[in-house]
């Protein structure tokens, strides 16, 4: 881990720790819980996009296939709620490693769009198939592990935000192995890639399922901890959400996405005292921020720290 | 069952038509610029709800508010590439296209803002009795959109072919920086794309408004269908966006009418991610083509 993720990781960690202390209030907890469970996602987005460069407008796909198997294994077939977590984001891998295979020969818009038709393909399966039907279903268990239910709103800011740095810290620790590294050339040149000897067909695969895993994830703690879903929850409209959370938060740093994450949740709260205009407020707000932001915010705030310290900032 | 069958293909053609639209609207801006407006969806919302502000808020004449209608979707589209497309430099295609997504937000605000939620509708553009082929009845409002797609793609066509602008345009498509050197305004052309797709959408609105009712946030989903459209004949080629379009609006009906409305949207899904799994550049572009551009 470098210097910089480090400190980093620490200020996180810090920060999850204290905010519970400072701020006791149940509203600001659950729209912390929801930037968590949104960061998730976003994480995994911005490896995929990010490093391996490749876009996905399907990851509402995951996190649905997340939300309703754990609810589905959890509710129907009585397993413990870990075990039904695992078996949600097996089948998210599964979902991934078949969309995977054809769909990553295509590239920029034509993948955009295969990833879209994946996901509302599952939208359509879960307004028809799934139980409940558009309506959805509720009685889902709250989290559990060895006999303890988490019911508290503090309860689950601890858990959605721990799985966060512990996502963070396997993440980082990737972007910085050898297949991080790997993954980097990827998005630079396939081309260069292949006469490397790098299986890049394998590797694109791989952080695909990854990056569903994470969303799979963050879809199962989604379900236990609101206990009721629905497929709404799951349109094409959360996947541009998640998009425009790692664009915002800065495409090349996974830190963005946090950031992103905890920006795009929150704003819709913040905006809620224009009433009928918080959709063109909110509309405004992102055209002037990704116009005049364009690198994304953590891109540009590491810039700007590093100018203050007095580093000569290199213009690539 | 032939009168049956008549009347899903013709519900499916008049639908089909409309995403045909919108398609040939993505592909006008692709060309000039590789980027995809994700905004237009909502031109053909303003297309519906202008016409109807024009024709049954301020009592104008027909014609009167057609124009005032693609004068409007013309501004609009204007304005969009002058404020958020041109002060962009060498900026990063993913960005333009999040962008877009941004500006459709606040056009869906301004429409929310004006209109409300309730769904809109004005009368068919003729009065008069529908038309009935082998028992299949017919509107004569699908006849004009039917229509009116046509003549589109048609003036289109001779744009492209015959005018000196449309030939500028596709010079850009095919090489910006030698379309440059030439002496072409690159930069002007990206504005005449804006507006003119602009156009394109809002003609499709006013059109299929008396049928199908327009209302603010209607937008995303014709750019969702629209843009699968012109995917499944290639981005870029317009009888492939009008051939695209008809197939997925005959198979959604087809489907509604026959299976199950609910699965509508997944088999046309299901049909696009098969033709582009065996044809990963469309139907009417070739894998050499699809190469030469970077998206």
């Amino acid at each position: 881990m470098k210097k910089g993720d480090a400190s980093a990781f620490l200020l996180l960690i810090f920060l999850i720790a204290v905010l519970p202390i400072f701020s006791g209030s149940p509203y600001i907890l659950t729209v912390g819980i929801f930037s968590g469970i949104n960061a998730l996602v976003a994480i995994g987005l911005c490896i995929l996009m990010g490093f391996a460069g490749q876009v996905s407008l399907g990851q509402a796909g995951f996190y649905g296939i997340g939300a309703y198997v754990s609810s589905v294994l959890s509710v129907h077939a009585g397993l413990p709620i870990v075990v039904s977590m695992i078996g949600a984001m097996v089948v998210a891998a599964f979902a991934a490693a078949v969309l995977a295979v054809p769909a990553l020969r295509l590239k920029g818009h034509y993948l955009a769009v295969a990833t879209l038709g994946f996901g509302e393909i599952i939208y359509v399966i879960l307004n028809e198939w799934g139980p409940g039907g558009p309506s959805g279903f509720g009685d889902i268990p709250h989290f559990n592990l060895f006999g303890y239910t988490i019911h508290s709103t503090t309860g689950y800011f601890y858990l959605v935000w721990g799985l966060v740095a512990v996502v963070m810290f396997f993440t980082v620790n990737l972007i910085h192995s050898r297949t991080g590294r790997a993954l980097r050339a990827v998005h630079d040149s396939e081309i260069a890639c292949n006469a490397m000897g790098l299986d890049v067909a394998a590797l694109k695969i791989k952080v695909f399922i990854l990056s569903a895993v994470y969303a799979a994830l963050a879809g199962s703690l989604y379900a236990h901890y609101v206990t009721f879903i629905s497929p709404s929850s799951f349109s094409l409209f959360y996947s541009i959400l998640v998009l425009m959370m790692v664009i915002v938060g800065g495409i090349t740093n996974v830190w963005g996405s946090i950031i992103g994450a905890v920006v795009i949740t929150v704003l819709p709260e913040l905006l809620r005292r224009f009433e009928e205009l918080d959709v063109l407020v909110y509309g405004l707000i992102l055209t002037v921020s990704l116009m005049f932001f364009r690198k994304g915010l953590v891109p540009i705030l590491i810039e700007k720290i590093n100018k203050l310290r007095g580093f000569a900032v290199v213009k690539r | 069952m032939l009168t049956v069958f008549l009347q899903f293909l013709f519900s499916g053609l008049t639908v089909g038509a409309v995403y045909a639209l919108v398609g040939i609207g993505f592909n006008i801006t692709y060309n000039a610029t590789s980027i995809i407006n994700l905004a237009q969806g909502e031109f053909v919302v303003i297309g519906g709800l202008m016409m109807w502000f024009f024709s049954e808020s301020l009592k104008l004449p027909f014609f009167v508010s057609v124009v005032l209608t693609i004068i409007t979707a013309g501004l609009v589209g204007l304005l969009m590439e002058r404020l958020t497309i041109k002060p962009l430099k060498n900026p990063d295609l993913l960005l333009m296209i999040m962008i877009t997504i941004a500006v459709s937000i606040v056009l869906r605000g301004v429409l929310m803002f004006y209109f409300g939620k309730d769904p809109y509708v004005y009368p068919a553009f003729t009065e008069g009795e529908p038309l009935s082929i082998y028992g299949a009845i017919i509107q004569q409002q699908t006849l004009w959109v039917i229509g009116i797609t046509g003549f589109c793609i048609i003036a289109l066509f001779f744009f492209f072919k015959k005018t000196i602008i449309g030939k500028a345009m596709l010079a850009c498509a095919v090489n910006p920086t030698a379309a440059q050197l030439v002496g072409i305004n690159v930069s002007r052309m990206v504005m005449v794309s804006f507006i003119l797709s602009a156009i394109v959408g809002a003609i499709g609105g006013m059109a299929i408004t008396p049928i199908s009712l327009m209302e603010y946030d209607k937008g995303p989903m014709l750019a969702v269908k629209g843009f699968c459209a012109a995917i499944m004949g290639g981005l870029g080629s317009n009888r492939g966006a009008v051939l695209g379009g008809f197939i997925i609006g005959i198979l959604e009906s087809m489907t509604a009418g026959y299976i199950h409305s609910g699965l509508k949207d997944a088999v046309a899904l299901i049909i696009l991610l098969l033709i582009l799994f065996f044809k990963p550049a469309g139907l009417f572009v070739s894998k050499a083509m699809l190469q030469l551009r970077k998206y």
